[in-house]
């Protein structure tokens, strides 16, 4: 079955907007001082360009590639073609706001938060994602949500772009793995 | 069955091309020896009749040069387990190569060898004497001493001579007794530290090199040292085109040669090394088409008058380890008659010659009285049946040594009987 | 039991790293796009310099022949992906006392090993490893005899790709002995697969193997006519011992014939790249003027050589378990 237009890029440039409102809460409220903010490949670096602007942050976006450091490598190997990730900026101590498109079973954050880690030790991590499915096999939340929408088992969510910002919906069938 | 067993042989096909026959006639044994080919003497009764309906009847094979190991490489084959090999495969004559430890220098190694063939009593073991003390390549051994308890030729089993001085020496010695010189011939030096032919296909695999001039250029050498010395020479196991067309001129020109070619030089090339298979890791090395097809044409012809097996049997470690590394060699005796017989299928030559190379060539290059059905010969026999495929299985081989790239290949024709000195040796199971 | 002869796995997916023949373009580019990825690792600002793929795993390096900058190289490889590191060196005198290859192999089989990366003076070592090793052990090839080498003919072709981008218009001339060169024998394999235009190898008629032409490769004798508008000059290491096997007169001769300075370099092409797989013999087969020069690129084949070992490591022992996740 082919997939589905689930949302244009309007609608999504309005979730989006909506999530830099939470995040400018979240940094009234902890006083976070000089956040970074990191997208994971691919898509949450589409959604982070965009939030990135919007908070008119002074460092540059940074970018994470988090194969080399998914749990699943023993078991779907590696994939040649990612960009690789760069963090233009120092990490220790500061407060990192963590951007991706769909956040499902939870593995691609605690993959996401290793590599961090691995560049430094962040004041604060704090978690922004488009789009917040149901299917946590580990337990990891997000501070800012675009949206919940409700699927059922099968539905596959997935993100196209960068341009136009496009979310599709597919079905999931038994060989392809989700490890968001 | 003892050799006072009489035994008629009936419905086969006789080739016998000693004495070019190729029809059905029969055959009849008493005391060990051939009674009579043809109709049954009067009076003759056959204790056992052998139906070889479907088969062909030919003289036992005479391997020009099988390895039996024994004395000092028990480890790899004994005289009891390699004829028990031979007699399965049809072999009936053996020429045993000097390198044994100790070597055939003295006449009591040869009579070890005799005492252990004939116990075990399967087939006949004749012993080349070696041409110099332990093979050192030095001092000349006392050839005429192991002439007379009974070796039938002189070689140095391949290994260097000190110096083409005292080869020339040697070759003179041998001849002042007749003795034929059995030769390897090979420059020791252009060998090098060489393990495959030096081709395209050694380069690609980054093996170090044997070019075809190390044999050519001992061809040569050889040659004239024959025709200076005068010595009768034969020429073991050639592997390239470019030896037969020294040794065709020079048999043109009147120097007395002979030549024999390893069985598996006939059908195995460089090409088979391709994947590194320590199997086919043989020397002198495996050649190129050109040579594989120049070897045929030769056997065909009759420029070389035997095909002999080469017969090299190794224990398992030998084999176990990188292509440079492993020790050369085929375990052979058992493909012997059935690749000589695969060049038949493949219409290189008709199966009488083919008979020919591998029993009445190889006696006539020693001047031996087997390898053929005369009345009054040794009932040395091999009985095999046309079109009964059979495959090579590892576990089936009487041989120490497994090593053979021919294990699962599948042949056309197998041996149902061998006798030796009249006695049956062996009978496939169907029998 | 099919495949284990191969290199490749009944879907392609790389199971051993034995010889660049067999492997096609595509994969090639794959092991280039991974490494890429991996050289990201080693920059600035990026303390922890590990990641995690190959935790749990142990790789042993298995050097039967002495060589102290390969193995570090594989050592740091597979430290920097976070396993654990095995090393044996075996020196061939240990060898010939008795203990076998096999045997060597089974009494490392005691100890769970993921994967030997294995340097041998025999050519076919690596392959007989890994015909005879257990089912679930890879196999990386550092060297055997003069056949193959091929971790040093990527990390080659890294380098090529990063100064030149694409393959396909390119003149490539390897210079020095390459009858005894296992690297020249993969990296003739590498170009040809990847699409050059030409091969040229460059050397006396005693340092060519047999029809030289057959491994796909344009004959010289005279290096200035071979370097002429070649965009990459390989400088093959020139060992001592050619002397007395009577392949070569003398060191002076050969750098005088065949030696590149900064004079015969003006005959390549003006951006030419010049590379060496080291170690270098300055005044040899290379004057310190160009191995120092702005045309060398020896000290980026070096590192490129960790990325691209880890690229390998990754691929080989990434995406073969089918067994349950362990924990």
């Amino acid at each position: 079955m082919t997939p589905t237009v689930f949302m244009q890029q309007p609608a999504i440039l309005d979730l989006i907007s909506g999530m830099a409102e939470q995040l400018q809460s979240i940094i009234r409220e902890r006083q976070l001082i000089n956040p970074v903010m990191i997208g994971i490949h691919t898509g949450g670096v589409w959604v982070a360009d965009h939030l990135h602007k919007k908070l008119g942050l002074a460092d540059e976006l940074g970018t994470l590639n988090i194969s080399f450091y998914r749990d699943d490598f023993s078991r779907i190997g590696l994939n040649p073609r990612v960009k690789p990730s760069n963090i233009p900026f120092d990490i220790e101590d500061r407060p990192v706001i963590l951007v991706d498109d769909v956040l499902q079973t939870g593995r691609t954050i605690r993959a996401a938060m290793n590599e961090i880690f691995d560049f430094g030790r962040p004041s604060a991590i704090i978690l922004a994602v488009l789009v917040n499915k149901t299917g946590r096999e580990l337990p990891v939340q997000a501070d800012v949500t675009g949206m919940t929408p409700t699927l059922k088992p099968n539905d596959y969510l997935f993100l196209r772009g960068p341009e136009p910002l496009e979310m599709q919906l597919g079905q999931k069938t038994a060989s392809s793995g989700n490890n968001d | 069955m003892t050799s006072n067993t009489s035994i008629s042989i009936i419905n086969g096909r006789l080739i016998d091309p000693a004495n070019d026959i190729d029809e059905h006639l029969d055959l009849h044994i008493s005391q060990g020896k051939i009674l009579s080919v043809g109709e049954k003497p009067s009076g003759f009764e056959a204790d056992i009749i052998i139906d070889a309906k479907n088969k062909v009847i030919c003289p036992g094979l005479v391997d020009l040069n099988a390895h039996l190991r024994e004395p000092g490489y028990e480890f790899k084959g004994s005289i009891e387990s390699e004829t028990a090999a031979a007699a399965k495969s049809g072999i009936t004559t053996l020429i045993f190569p000097p390198d044994t430890l100790p070597v055939i220098d003295t006449p009591a190694v040869v009579e070890l060898i005799r005492r252990k063939a004939k116990q075990s009593g399967k087939a006949r073991v004749l012993t080349q004497a070696a041409m110099t003390q332990d093979l050192e390549g030095n001092e000349i051994s006392d050839m005429q001493a192991l002439q007379q308890v009974g070796c039938v030729a002189v070689s140095n089993a391949g290994k260097p001579l000190g110096s083409t001085l005292i080869q020339r020496r040697a070759m003179e010695y041998a001849s002042t007794f007749g003795l034929q010189v059995f030769v390897q011939s090979e420059d020791r030096h252009l060998r090098n530290k060489g393990c495959a032919h030096e081709g395209r296909i050694s380069a690609r695999m980054g093996l170090p090199g044997i070019p075809e001039a190390a044999e050519t250029v001992a061809v040569a050498r050889d040659i004239a040292l024959a025709e200076a010395t005068g010595a009768k020479l034969h020429f073991q196991t050639l592997t390239t085109a470019k030896s037969l067309r020294k040794i065709q001129h020079a048999l043109a020109d009147g120097i007395q040669l002979s030549a024999d070619v390893a069985v598996h030089q006939l059908h195995l090339t460089e090409m088979d090394i391709e994947n590194f298979n320590a199997q086919c890791h043989v020397h002198p090395p495996l050649r190129t088409l050109r040579d594989r097809d120049a070897l045929r044409s030769a056997v065909a012809s009759g420029l070389i008058s035997a095909i002999c097996s080469d017969h090299q049997p190794h224990d398992a470690d030998a084999k176990a380890h990188p292509f440079p590394d492993s020790e050369p060699g085929i375990s052979s005796l058992e493909t012997l008659l059935a690749l000589t017989l695969k060049l038949v299928d493949e219409g290189v030559m008709d199966l009488p010659t083919a008979i020919a190379r591998v029993t009445i060539g190889p006696a006539q290059i020693l001047g031996l009285p087997y390898g053929k059905l005369d009345a009054g010969s040794s009932a040395d026999i091999c009985i095999f049946e046309i079109d009964s495929p059979w495959t090579l299985k590892r576990e089936e081989m009487l041989s120490k040594g497994k090593n053979s790239p021919f294990i699962n290949w599948e042949f056309n024709h197998r041996v149902t009987h061998t006798l030796f000195e009249g006695r049956l040796v062996y009978q496939s199971d169907k029998n | 039991m099919l495949y284990k002869n191969s290199q490749l796995t009944a879907e392609g997916k790389l199971k051993h790293f034995l010889s660049i023949e067999g492997l096609k373009r595509d994969l090639l580019v794959d092991i280039l796009d991974t490494a890429e990825n991996f050289t990201a690792l080693a920059h600035k600002g990026r303390p922890v310099k590990k990641v995690p793929l190959l935790r749990g795993k142990t790789v042993t390096n298995l050097f039967f022949e002495n060589s102290t900058r390969t193995r570090t190289t594989f050592e740091l490889a597979a430290k920097r992906l976070s396993a654990d590191v095995l090393n044996l060196n075996i020196s061939t005198s240990a060898t010939t006392k008795g203990e076998s290859l096999l045997d060597t192999l089974r009494n490392l089989e005691a100890m769970h090993c993921d994967m030997f990366v294995v340097r041998h003076a025999s050519s076919g070592a690596a392959r007989f490893i890994a015909e005879h090793c257990e089912e679930h052990i890879s196999v990386m090839n550092a060297g055997d005899g003069a056949h193959a080498h091929p971790t040093q003919a990527m990390l080659d072709m890294l380098t090529i790709r990063q100064h030149k981008g694409d393959f396909t218009p390119l003149r490539v001339a390897i210079v020095g002995d390459i009858l005894h060169s296992r690297v020249a024998r993969s990296q003739i394999l590498a170009l040809n697969t990847l699409g050059v235009t030409e091969v040229r190898v460059i050397a006396p008629r005693t340092l060519l193997p047999f029809d030289p032409r057959s491994l796909g490769v344009h004959v010289y004798h005279d290096l200035i006519e071979g370097i002429t508008d070649v965009d990459v000059i390989i400088m093959l290491r020139l060992q001592k011992e050619r002397m007395a096997g009577a392949f070569l007169p003398s060191e002076h001769e050969y750098f005088r014939l065949y030696g590149l300075t900064e004079n015969k370099l003006k005959h390549a092409k003006k951006d030419v790249i010049v590379m060496h797989p080291g170690p270098i013999n300055r005044g040899v087969e290379i004057d310190s003027a160009v191995a120092d020069g702005p045309h060398s690129v020896i000290l980026q084949q070096v590192s490129n050589g960790i990325a691209v070992r880890m690229a390998i490591m990754s691929m080989c022992l990434g995406g073969q378990d089918s067994r349950e996740e362990s924990a």
